[in-house]
């Protein structure tokens, strides 16, 4: 039971920073219909950011670690939303109006380009990083097995439950949310009413950008070591949990996320760890045969 | 005078829109060009490069203020013909179209490919390469079958081209079968992973469709790396057989009393024979696949794919089996990858699972869309282009993955239709047709 419940830990943990990133897919998806290929990559990016910014603050002289993780956020989120918007700009917005898979071939090819200029302007080999917090709180006690969350733990699930709140209700409530929804819904239509949809467009790409920078943070927190390949897998998962949830659908995003992060750590604590992205997709293929279109889609009705 | 015509300049539209990406470029070079993550004994620490910064974003400034002005300029120089030469447009129309030009080019191409050999500059790196461009046609032309005729998305078609590797090196090492033999057993292995993959999509449409083949490639490439004691894990197999010409092996002397290749026709060995042997293998395999896939379209399957590939739902209406139609072409499909998988795991002679990534199901994609979906001269271009090229370009060294995404970018960008589009059905009803198709029946 004890053990039981510290995957459950680490699998919420894990199935935050999914969930962060599978926001950016999701909304892409549902404004362009396209994948965006290269979000897992933006992710990578924001990671190595956020550790430029972890030495460069550690360079200045700022040791105080809450300050050191919220200046760290802001200039990971700044900077990678230049990234998100960039590349909109120039490798997608030239596409819009080409056949279906055009977008998707030249995201690979912006996947290929940010992995190998990473690779090139930062080297190969990992990076590491000292732990910065180090405080765990036990939740049990009785046992042998104590079970543990650390600090940082409860830092990522608050994080992210509180940019979901506040996204959310940017979406929801705000006249730029409502814009948005517009376009998602009638791209042409919304043009029509007056809506800059170039703008929007750009903006969700900024905004995906941005969450995917705050979950490259967190990770480069909780794991300590980072390489320019991290985006590849993240990024088929977090498109997986985007997926697995209902493609378009934000709730859909964070509870497939939550359930790709639950799955993996259950799997990893229970049977291999060799397999355990094998056990990922296979869940995700089950679920896709008796729900085609995600737990929380609408199923598309066509007409002829 | 001067310098107010220089301050001038600075407020020219086309100035600032490049200072301003040259901002863009810097604010993106700041964090990753300009800072240096050193390591050392100690841990990490920084270096800082801010020159990278300033040549980056100076490289766009340029860059940019240069594509403006030769936009400018090829724009007033089209405008100038049509001004100089008012029948410019109609000399144009009597240069031979597209059109014709697709009904002789794949022909040239094909006995350029068969005399490739013979010409004097084709040394033995160039047959070599040749080979490899060959491998991806078939691929494409496979991968063809799914994405651009039943227009099934597949973003983990290099699963089929490991499974074919795969059975081949297992079979011949482990059985001892032949590659004659194995060829077909593996395009056979090939396309019953195809129906395993196919069973479960059939419901799912577009993009549901991508995600779930993409997860079965990397399950595929998870496994191969995990399951040592088959697949030898991430160190692969070695000692892979070589093929043979129909029971003669390529090597120098005679092995075990059979006579070699070269003491069978009585000439002197040469290690050419086998490059040009395997050359002349995958040649044949890919004219053979086009002929099939080129005859394929013209029956009703082929003419079904593409009814699916138009409207599904339509499909179903006119009394045609969504089911059996995708199936056939995820086999067939897989069938191909099995056939070039087990073609290359004999040339290479060493597989590992290094060979077989998403990078891989992607260049395969990127080659069937940027060949226009569906056309087999486009798809015998776009390997040249995305293979050939970046293998000449092998100097480029650790440069040349970001010169291959940039490229495969600026080429979506130039052509998003692909290099020869065609979205007509391969056959249709003419007016000819229709009459002639009326008098039979009556």
């Amino acid at each position: 039971m004890d053990y039981f419940l510290q995957q459950l830990v680490n699998g919420i943990s894990l199935g935050a920073i999914y969930a962060l990133i599978a926001i950016g897919y999701t909304m892409v998806y549902g404004i362009i219909g396209m994948i965006n290929f290269a979000h897992g990559d933006i992710y990578m990016i924001g990671a190595f950011i956020s550790l430029v910014g972890f030495l460069l603050l550690a360079a200045v002289g700022i040791t105080f670690v809450p300050l050191a993780i919220a200046l760290v956020l802001v200039m990971a989120v700044a900077f990678t939303a230049v990234y998100g918007w960039t590349i909109e700009r120039i490798a997608y917005r030239p596409l819009r109006g080409a056949p279906r898979l055009a977008p998707l071939i030249s995201a690979i090819g912006v996947s290929i380009v940010l992995q190998n200029y990473v690779q090139l302007a930062q080297g190969a080999r990992v990076k590491p990083l000292q732990p910065m917090i180090t405080g765990t709180m036990s939740l049990s006690t009785g046992g042998d097995f104590r079970v543990t969350i650390s600090i940082l733990q409860i830092l990522i699930i608050t994080l992210t439950l509180v940019l979901m709140a506040a996204f959310t209700y940017f979406i929801r409530s705000t006249p730029f949310g409502r814009a948005q929804r517009a376009t998602e819904q009638d791209r042409t239509m919304a043009a029509l009413l007056g809506v800059d949809v170039g703008r929007v467009i750009s903006a969700t790409f900024v905004m995906g950008a941005a969450l995917a920078a705050v979950a490259g943070v967190m990770v480069t927190l909780y794991y300590g070591v980072i390489d320019f390949y991290i985006g590849f897998v993240a990024g088929i998962k977090a498109f997986s949990a985007a997926v697995l949830g209902g493609i378009g659908s934000l709730p859909g995003a964070v509870l497939g996320g939550f359930m790709i992060g639950l799955l993996e750590a259950f799997w990893s604590g229970y049977f291999s760890i060799a397999y355990k992205d094998v056990a990922v997709f296979a869940i995700l293929v089950l679920v896709l045969i008796f729900r085609p279109s995600g737990l929380l889609g609408r199923p598309e009705i066509e007409k002829v | 005078m001067a310098p107010i015509a220089s301050l001038r300049f600075f407020k020219e539209p086309h100035f600032i829109d490049a200072a301003r990406a040259a901002g863009v470029a810097a604010l993106l070079a700041l964090p990753l060009l300009g800072f240096r993550l050193v390591d050392s004994a100690q841990g990490l620490s920084l270096g800082y490069r801010f020159s990278w910064v300033v040549t980056a974003a100076l490289a766009v400034f340029l860059g940019r203020l240069a594509l403006t002005y030769s936009g400018i300029a090829r724009h007033e120089a089209a405008a100038w013909v049509t001004r100089s030469f008012p029948h410019a447009a109609r000399i144009r129309s009597h240069v031979p179209s597209a059109v014709v030009l697709e009904k002789f080019a794949p022909v040239l191409l094909a006995a350029f490919a068969l005399s490739l050999p013979w010409f004097s500059f084709a040394d033995r790196t160039l047959v070599d390469r040749a080979t490899l461009i060959l491998i991806y046609v078939m691929l494409g032309t496979g991968l063809n079958i799914v994405v651009g005729l039943a227009g099934l998305l597949d973003l983990g078609y290099a699963a089929f081209y490991a499974v074919g590797a795969y059975s081949y090196a297992l079979l011949s090492l482990n059985l001892g079968l032949s590659f004659w033999v194995c060829l077909p057993l593996a395009g056979l292995l090939a396309a019953s992973f195809g129906l395993v993959l196919g069973f479960p999509v059939l419901r799912l449409r577009g993009d549901y469709l991508a995600i779930v083949t993409l997860a079965f490639g990397e399950m595929v490439h998870v496994i191969l790396l995990n399951w040592t004691p088959v697949t030898g894990g991430p160190n692969g197999i070695a000692g892979i057989p070589r093929p043979d010409f129909f029971g003669l092996a390529f090597v120098a002397g005679s092995p075990e009393g059979e006579p070699s290749f070269a003491q069978y026709f009585g000439i002197p060995f040469s290690p050419l024979h086998r490059v040009y042997f395997l050359y002349y293998l995958i040649l044949a395999m890919v004219l053979i696949a086009g002929a099939f896939v080129w005859r394929l379209r013209r029956l009703p399957l082929g003419r079904a794919w593409e009814a699916l590939r138009e409207d599904e739902i339509a499909c179903r209406s006119l009394g045609l089996n969504p089911t059996r139609l995708k199936l056939s072409a995820f086999a067939l499909g897989a069938a191909f990858a099995g056939f070039a998988g087990s073609f290359f795991a004999s040339r290479q002679g060493f597989i590992s699972p290094e060979s077989f990534t998403f990078i891989e199901s992607a260049i395969i994609l990127a080659i069937v869309v940027l060949g226009g979906m569906r056309s087999q001269l486009g798809i015998a271009l776009a390997a040249i282009l995305i293979v050939g090229l970046p293998e000449w370009f092998r100097y480029l060294d650790e440069y040349r993955m970001v010169a291959f995404g940039a490229a495969m970018i600026l080429v979506m960008l130039w052509r998003p239709q692909g290099l020869s589009a065609q979205r007509a059905p391969t056959v249709r009803l003419t007016p000819k047709r229709a009459q002639k198709a009326k008098a039979q029946a009556r």
